[in-house]
């Protein structure tokens, strides 16, 4: 018994370790991967990010709606209805736009990148790259990575532009609170850092989701079956490692 | 038709000769091309070779023949040293390349062409762009030039009218002849082929294996053919190796092989199903097991 | 070739959008206090009590923000609080006899300082000091002095 724990502790050691030396592989590859070949990079942009809008948009809505509402409902208990706008600012801002985006966006952008890399290597495809004399990491994975970690920080803006717009909608168009004092509310509250904490976040989300789908991608086992386990450890390990980062930063940053 | 088609890809290999054949003149010129000594290698517990010694010679088919599952594969990957070996050395062109540099290696890979048992296409290339993959990744040719080389390859397998095709559109035996043309678009010195038979109706095989003789006969390179198809082997290798338990079992002509009093030798080349490599995997008892004695 | 146009076309405007988005959020969600910080000079104040003043705090007169808190400290030698604060220098025409006070937005709301005008002909400068000044309130000391004053009334 206490050999299987060794050997599991030893593995899962390995593991971190191989992690790290990829991790440090992709990020020395990746400034001369985006100077040198840019149009690799803006293809997986177009892959990560302009692919992504249509989910990331919907689902601001209407997180931005229920904001609107609950922020309602609760706050008019305190006569506060007028804090709504402020109240759901800094719920997109600084908590929600980030998380449920990364959380998106691994289920969207991620696993694609993980199946679609997984696959190239079950059919040999990084394999005969490497015959080709053409490290796959920087052909294949570093425009990838590049890709979704210049892709996370715009779609966290835009699913924070959106939400506002749908707590907007919800909380001036239905429910009749003023619009002035929506916008005064939030900009009398919301400070400069509490915008700068969401970026922040959304930034390091970016990389480590990133970095997760194409680890888990490239180290797949290549067969059928090993990919579709791929991607949903990109998935399962992408929403761990976000919530615990979110939780780590918001701390750091009280 | 068909010299002409073997004249024109000798034209374009001397109008443009590429990093292959500058580099040949650094090294040693040796007989045998590769060179494998008292080669070990173990995939977790099993150990797939123990103490293999091979010389591929210059400028001919060789064969490397096996049951499945002796590890003709890792072979491969072993030459191109895309996994290393445990014990013993691996020389091409007389240069040991477990002392060869990342870097040098990359260098080293690019005299080989390598077809890939499903041909390994770029799911989101064109076949055209598939065969100009390398010439992109590794030369700043203009673009007029690139087209030229790309569809004389492409000429070269049939296929210069396939160009603009995806590869998802292909039977398998084109993707195979298309992964040929890309194997060949750097004309390498070294031309590998795994599994190239596997899976194609008898036309697609015969086009693949007069394919393999007219490009190591047109351009003077060395082929390394992997395979357990003997009939196809035997008519278009000059010589074969049969490995068996990590070593080589035998090794000489396809005719020599086939005359071999070893019985190894003769189950396999003349597909018998019970022999040194036997029919039941290994299991307890028969008797024993229907009794249910070994149920606890 | 024309599709390799359209991704880069794609990319480009999701690119542009999402700048858009992100400089939207950083000037329309935050308000301006109408207080930059750029071009400041720096007022001190000593208190009895601070309660709980921190750093950044606003300094307001007649309700509007014109500076911040920069710095709260305890003298050992005078036995209270040295508060440094800084106001824009566009309010350069405070009088000198003006009075600071600590107050609190709302009833449980975060502390600030209060400007009371003065009549003075002489204004507030660079490292002036204010020279009345009115502590915070302490709830803790109004419960206990109501307490008290209504035990002695009893009596």
């Amino acid at each position: 018994m206490f050999r299987d724990i060794f050997y599991t502790i030893i593995g899962f050691l390995r593991t971190l370790g191989a992690f790290q030396l990829f991790s440090l592989r992709i990020l020395a590859n990746s400034p001369s991967i985006f100077v040198r070949r840019f149009s690799l990079v803006v293809k997986q942009v177009f892959n990560a990010g302009a692919m992504s809008l249509v989910i990331i948009m919907v689902s601001a809505f209407f997180v931005g709606g229920v904001l609107g509402l609950q922020g309602y409902s609760n706050l008019s208990k305190f006569n506060a209805e007028d804090s709504v706008g402020a109240f759901a600012a800094f719920s997109l801002l600084k908590e929600l736009g980030p998380v449920i985006t990364a959380l998106l966006f691994a289920g969207r952008a991620g696993t694609a990148l993980s199946s679609e890399i997984g696959l190239m290597k079950a059919t040999d495809q990084l394999s005969a790259m490497e015959m080709m004399a053409t490290d796959p990491l920087r052909r294949v994975l570093v425009p990838r990575f590049l890709g979704g970690v210049i892709s996370m920080p715009l779609l966290v803006a835009i699913f924070n532009v959106i939400g506002l717009f749908g707590a907007h909608v919800v909380a001036v168009g239905l429910l009749g609170v003023d619009t002035g004092a929506f916008w005064q509310q939030m900009q009398a509250t919301l400070t400069l850092p509490d915008v700068y904490e969401g970026i922040l976040k959304s930034v390091v989300f970016g990389f480590v989701a990133s970095l997760l789908a194409v680890w888990e991608g490239y180290n797949a086992v290549p067969t059928a079956e090993g990919v579709g386990k791929a991607t949903t450890r990109t998935v399962v390990i992408t929403a761990i490692a976000v919530l615990i980062l979110d939780f780590m930063i918001t701390a750091a940053m009280l | 038709m068909r010299s002409a088609t073997g004249q024109q890809l000798h034209a374009t290999s001397t109008e443009w000769p590429p990093i292959a054949a500058l580099s040949t003149c650094m090294d040693q010129q040796t007989d045998n091309v590769i060179e494998i000594r008292d080669l070990d290698y173990s995939r977790g517990q099993r150990q797939i070779f123990k103490g293999l010694n091979i010389d591929i010679p210059r400028g001919k088919v060789t064969a490397v023949m096996g049951p499945s599952g002796t590890g003709k594969t890792t072979l491969l990957r072993l030459i191109t040293r895309q996994i290393r070996p445990h014990r013993g050395t691996i020389k091409i062109n007389g240069i040991d390349i477990a002392m060869l540099s990342q870097k040098e290696m990359f260098r080293m890979r690019r005299r080989f062409g390598m077809l890939f048992q499903n041909g390994a296409l770029l799911t989101d290339f064109s076949v055209f762009e598939n065969v100009a993959f390398p010439l992109r990744e590794h030369t700043r040719l203009p673009n007029r030039l690139v087209r030229h080389i790309v569809l004389t390859k492409l000429h070269a397998v049939g296929l210069r009218g396939a160009a603009d095709m995806m590869p998802s559109e292909l039977s398998g035996g084109m993707a195979r002849r298309v992964a040929l043309a890309r194997a060949m678009v750097m004309d390498p010195e070294i031309l590998i082929y795994d599994e190239p038979f596997v899976g194609l109706d008898p036309i697609s095989m015969g086009v693949i294996v007069r394919l393999v003789r007219k490009m190591n006969d047109a351009l003077g390179i060395s082929s390394i053919l992997v395979s357990h198809d003997v009939q196809e082997i035997a008519t278009v290798s000059d010589q074969s190796f049969l490995i068996s338990d990590g070593k080589v079992a035998a090794s000489g002509s396809p005719d020599e092989l086939s005359e071999t009093p070893s019985d190894l030798v003769r189950q396999f080349m003349h597909g018998m199903a019970d022999g040194p490599v036997a029919f039941h995997f290994s299991a307890p008892d028969y008797a024993e097991q229907l009794l249910g004695r070994d149920s606890e | 070739m024309q599709q390799t146009r359209s991704v880069e076309l794609g990319a480009g405007l999701f690119v542009l959008f999402g700048f858009a988005a992100l400089f939207f959020l950083t000037t329309q969600t935050t308000g301006s206090d109408g207080f930059s910080g750029d071009d400041v000079f720096e007022v001190t104040a000593r208190f009895e009590n601070v309660g709980s003043l921190k750093n950044r705090a606003p300094v307001a007169m007649s309700g509007v923000t014109i500076g911040r808190v920069r710095s709260v400290a305890f003298d050992p030698e005078n036995l209270d609080a040295v508060v440094v604060f800084e106001i824009d220098s566009q309010y350069g025409q405070i009088p000198d006899d003006s009075d600071a006070s600590i107050l609190t937005a709302g009833l449980l709301g975060s502390q600030y300082i209060g400007i009371q005008a003065g009549g003075s002909d002489f204004y507030l400068e660079n490292g002036s000091e204010i020279e009345f000044t009115q502590s915070a309130l302490v709830i803790e000391n109004l419960i206990s002095k109501y307490l008290f004053n209504s035990g002695s009334d009893s009596e």
